[in-house]
């Protein structure tokens, strides 16, 4: 049990992002004493930013923002089809977009204090470590020293992109997504290496802006998501101007006289190495989590092992009492920033509140926002196979064309949308995967349904919305079993 | 069904046409035993044509009569329906027209080198959503002739029990008869009855391909097409002006109807309230001519005049039931409205004739409604179901400059039903992230749901004002239909960063009174 009373606050947060924001404000809500820490440790190119965390400044916000305006470029293209009359291609000025963006999410910093002062709760800019387990101690710029004690404590410090070890050069001369959003000068050809959503949505927009950009992969896109879904959008990606280096390993980077890259790399396919000069390589090869800096052995604080993420239960709990821990540095958590934050209030309500529930971390939806944006909820088709065996589930699918396409005379051939369903009476629906625009849009309200437990047969009596490619959802008849041709016509 | 007699040749007629048959067949005293076909259906749009294809699949003999009459400006168009032609398809499309041109606004924003002033080619526009129309009516044709559905471009009528004449449009007459009929003859716009209205205005028959620019227009109504027609004209960059009697969006939820009529407002759209055109002239020919349009104020006090190139009217729509000879077989319709009243089989009052589709009292005039209507028909009719089409928690989207989707009860009507005290409405302003960077209409994109308090607060209506309404709304209409509640709307994780996703963090109640004022992430 803490000592109540002893210690200066209710709850120290450590982190300010997505979820130390929810669960500090959610707390000071109850009525507590609370405060929080975060601290960026600026980036080895040097970059750093305020207070909100990965999702506001290096992740979701910015990335979404850039996502956009490289899909107005395609938008300036349809708008001739359509009837206007401008060039189909003009040029475009990363300054100007990267000064925008960047001063949104400056915005968005100040924001995040307003709300914080406007709530009493106190907001050090520090990084904290444990001193013991009730109290942390950072150091200011200045070089001060600070001590906060609480009677809960919650870690949410999120995590950094991770550099390669065994390739020269590559913290000196690369980049990550940290310092891509915040760079003043276009990074120019670019090799973006690692197949994760950041690496694709990344080279997805630099495409968009009309620079020259390369996806280095070691092996399979997107680990962990539908791999159907995952080629899909690597195709269309590829038909539209990213260059995929695939089954290579990076080598080196060295720096050239005039600034440039020289880099190289081992091609497995072919079996040898090859080299290439770009302006920019930036690593987006995984993040790992931001434990190493808090002094977490001094605590007792568990840590997984092969991962470095810390243990929790389902309360979100870690092996102190006390200290709990909420978003991307725990274990066997989803890395997004929903999830962080319902975990956040949830946590602060059982604490303070009088309630009891717990987190549901099943069928969250989420997005990749590569130029043809990939949405999903539940299992992927592989995932569903495996728990249900190929014999127990069924998969509708559809090749659709979204009508802006049409007049626009853009390419659908990786416009996709597929079912998965338990074989049966009811076909409860177990997983739904939507490639195309609007991707994010179109999941959320399925997402609903499949929390309500929805069934193919309640989504055929689900009347469409027309036009939309939404509706084609709705409409979804053909299986992968019948081995017909899946191409729909929309009207 | 055994099929008596062997295969009629396309679209002839199996019994000479002797004055004595005629008689004979006016007469209705006998039905013919065997008939040309399993089902005829009238009308070759959304409802019919889904119809068709579906009871081709059962080995029916089909025929599908698709007619267009001309409008008062001699404006025609292919197999297809209002949908496709006149309706969901060149809308959507033109609708797109207008969205990009914001976008190009926006591009600037976002690092993009565009000129300030953009000009929007009319004419190029509407050929290319011609063209693909007519990709879109050709597609229908073959795929009734790989169907096996036998079609014909001609007007149908009821002559007698079982029969039907065909008139093409040279005028020459075939007849045919068959067990069973769809009426699926959808809609026409409405005139105003006034002098020089059918020989100056223009309606949404005409719009989608007029072949020169409409400049400076009024808009006469204020139904979602009245809204959405006057939004994509103006965000090609037109002079609009819409004139209303009354409210707008008459049947959909006020609120969110005066807040599209707000943002309509707020992007240089002009109101003229309360009037009624009663005179239209023509000052100059031309395309565009000059139109002079007197209006009277609905109270009588007060006419003003106005000048435009184009008046369109969108007052509402007017059902194809009166000519096609419905009293001769006796469909009972409803005299005022010209409506169908069906039972829950779509059945008329007259058992081998169904209808589908716009015709119908009481319900929704949309086409994926009149589709999934027209399939479900054909299978009850010969694929042994008994599945009644669902028409509860039907969704909608109206695509105005403001994108309205909606699903379920209005505020009002769930007052209605249950009482204001047993519903709770969670509301809430949105920014889409998109539009921060070029600062762009905070605070006007709006959130809302109405739940049952006494039934677990399930969610009975659903509201969203902002862009991809459909896209957002299709979703959710599915989740309503599994019965949502509010709890598993607070439980679920939204997906971030998307404009639905403020669905999933709805707390303020409009009956707390509190602030619904965004401030970001």
């Amino acid at each position: 049990m803490p000592f109540v009373g002893s210690n200066e606050y209710d709850l120290l947060v450590i982190g300010g992002g997505s979820g130390g924001l929810a669960c500090a404000k959610e707390a000071a809500d109850h009525g507590k004493k609370v405060a929080i820490m975060d601290y960026v440790v600026p980036s080895p190119r040097g970059t750093s930013w305020g207070l909100g965390g990965t999702c506001v400044n290096v992740g979701c916000i910015p990335k979404k923002l850039m996502h956009h305006a490289a899909l107005l470029g395609g938008a300036l293209e349809d708008a001739h089809h359509y009837g206007w009359d401008v060039a189909p291609s003009a040029p475009h000025n990363w300054q100007q977009m990267a000064t925008a963006v960047q001063n949104h999410v400056k915005s968005l910093n100040w924001g995040h204090r307003v709300q914080l002062q406007e709530r009493n709760v106190k907001y050090f800019n520090i990084q904290g470590s444990f001193v013991d387990d009730h109290t942390v101690r950072g150091f200011t710029k200045a070089g001060k020293e600070t001590l906060v004690t609480a009677d809960y404590i919650v870690l949410a410090t999120g995590g950094r992109p991770r550099y390669p070890d065994d390739v020269e050069g590559a913290m000196e001369y690369g980049i990550t997504s940290d310092d891509l959003f915040w760079l003043k000068e276009s990074p120019g050809k670019t090799l973006v290496v690692g197949a994760s959503y950041v690496s694709l949505e990344c080279a997805g927009f630099l495409t968009g802006f009309g620079l020259d950009a390369t996806v280095m992969m070691r092996s399979i896109p997107l680990r962990g998501f539908d791999q159907q879904m995952a080629l899909l959008v690597t195709d269309y990606m590829e038909s539209h101007g990213t260059k995929f280096l695939k089954h290579c390993t990076m080598k080196k980077l060295e720096k050239l006289e005039n600034k440039r890259l020289q880099v190289t790399w081992h091609n497995h396919k072919a079996g040898r190495e090859e080299t290439d000069i770009f302006d920019t390589v930036m690593w987006a090869i995984g993040r790992v989590p931001e434990t190493r800096r808090l002094n977490l052995e001094k605590v007792g604080v568990t840590l997984h092992p092969d991962s470095q993420k810390i243990l929790v239960d389902a309360s979100e709990a870690t092996s102190v009492a006390h200290i709990y821990a909420i978003g991307d540095i725990t274990e066997g958590r989803p890395e997004l920033t929903p999830t962080a934050i319902m975990a956040g209030k949830l946590l602060a309500r059982r604490l303070f509140g009088r309630s009891t529930e717990l987190m549901d971390y099943d069928n969250v939806a989420t997005t990749v926002f590569t130029p043809l944006e990939y949405g999903c909820v539940g299992l992927s088709e592989e995932e569903a196979e495996r728990r249900y065996g190929q014999e127990g589930i069924e998969v509708y699918h559809a090749y659709y064309k979204p009508l802006e396409f049409t007049v626009a005379e853009k390419d659908s051939s990786q416009c996709y949308i597929k079912m998965v369903c338990l074989r049966g009476r009811d076909q409860r629906i177990l997983g739904l995967h939507f490639l195309g625009p609007n991707a994010g849009e179109v999941i959320q309200g399925f997402s609903l349904g499949i929390k309500c437990g929805a069934t193919y047969s309640q989504m055929k009596r689900t009347v469409g919305i027309h036009p939309t490619s939404a509706e084609e959802v709705t409409k979804l008849w053909i299986t992968k079993r019948s081995g017909l041709p899946a191409t729909v016509t929309g009207c | 069904m055994a099929d008596k007699n062997p295969p009629a040749t396309e679209g002839e007629a199996k019994k000479e046409d002797t004055p004595q048959n005629l008689y004979r067949m006016n007469g209705s005293e006998e039905t013919p035993e065997s008939y040309d076909y399993d089902l005829i259906i009238i009308g070759g749009g959304s409802g019919g044509l889904a119809a068709a294809k579906e009871a081709a699949k059962y080995g029916k003999k089909i025929m599908v009569l698709d007619f267009v009459t001309p409008t008062p400006l001699g404006n025609r168009w292919g197999l297809g329906g209002t949908c496709v032609n006149v309706g969901c398809i060149p809308k959507k499309l033109m609708h797109q027209a207008a969205l990009l041109g914001q976008a190009l606004q926006d591009s600037r924003m976002y690092g993009w080198q565009v000129e300030e002033q953009v000009k929007h080619n009319w004419e190029r526009m509407t050929e290319a959503v011609q063209s693909y129309i007519g990709s879109l009516n050709w597609g229908y044709r073959v795929a009734l002739r790989e169907n096996k559905v036998t079609y014909e471009n001609a007007f149908g009528e009821f002559v007698g029990p079982h029969k039907i004449k065909a008139t093409n449009i040279k005028g020459k007459e075939k007849f045919f008869t068959a067990e069973r009929f769809l009426i699926a003859t959808g809609e026409r716009p409405r005139y105003l009855g006034i002098p020089g209205d059918k020989e100056y205005c223009i309606s949404s028959d005409d719009l989608f391909s007029l072949p020169y620019c409409p400049g400076k227009t009024l808009v006469v109504g204020a139904s979602y097409v009245a809204l959405e027609c006057a939004g994509f004209l103006a965000g090609i960059g037109l002079d609009v002006t819409v004139m209303v009697r009354s409210i707008l969006l008459r049947g959909f939820d006020q609120d969110m109807a005066n807040k599209i009529g707000d943002h309509m407002e707020e992007h240089g759209i002009k109101f003229i309230k309360q009037f009624v055109p009663v005179k239209i002239e023509q000052i100059e020919e031309g395309m565009p001519g000059r139109l002079r349009v007197v209006a009277q104020s609905t109270d009588g006090q007060e006419t003003i005049e106005g000048e435009y190139n184009t008046v369109l009217l969108a007052i509402g729509r007017d059902s194809c039931t009166r000519k096609i000879g419905l009293e001769t077989v006796g469909v009972k319709i409803n005299e005022k409205t010209g409506k169908i009243p069906v039972n829950d089989e779509e059945q008329t009052s007259v058992p081998y004739i169904y209808a589908i589709g716009d015709i119908l009292e009481g319900k929704l005039e949309l086409t994926p409604v009149a589709i999934q209507a027209g399939r479900l028909l054909a299978r009850r009719l010969y694929a042994g179901s008994n599945v009644k089409c669902d028409y509860d928690n039907v969704p909608t989207t109206v695509f105005t400059p403001m994108e309205y989707g909606a699903c379920g009860l209005s505020e009002e009507k769930a007052i209605e039903k249950f009482g204001e005290e047993n519903i709770e409405v969670y509301h809430s302003y949105f920014w889409p992230l998109e539009w921060t960077i070029p600062s762009r209409d905070n605070n006007k994109c709006y959130a809302k749901i109405v739940c049952n308090v006494k039934d677990n607060e399930r969610v009975v209506g659903f509201h969203v004002l902002g862009p991809n309404a459909g896209e957002v709304t299709q979703g959710f209409a599915a989740a309503l239909k599994c019965g949502l509640t509010k709890e598993q709307l607070d439980s679920t994780i939204g997906i971030h960063p998307v404009c639905a996703e403020v669905f999933t963090t709805l707390s303020v109640t409009k009956r707390s009174g509190g602030s619904i004022l965004q401030a970001g992430c």
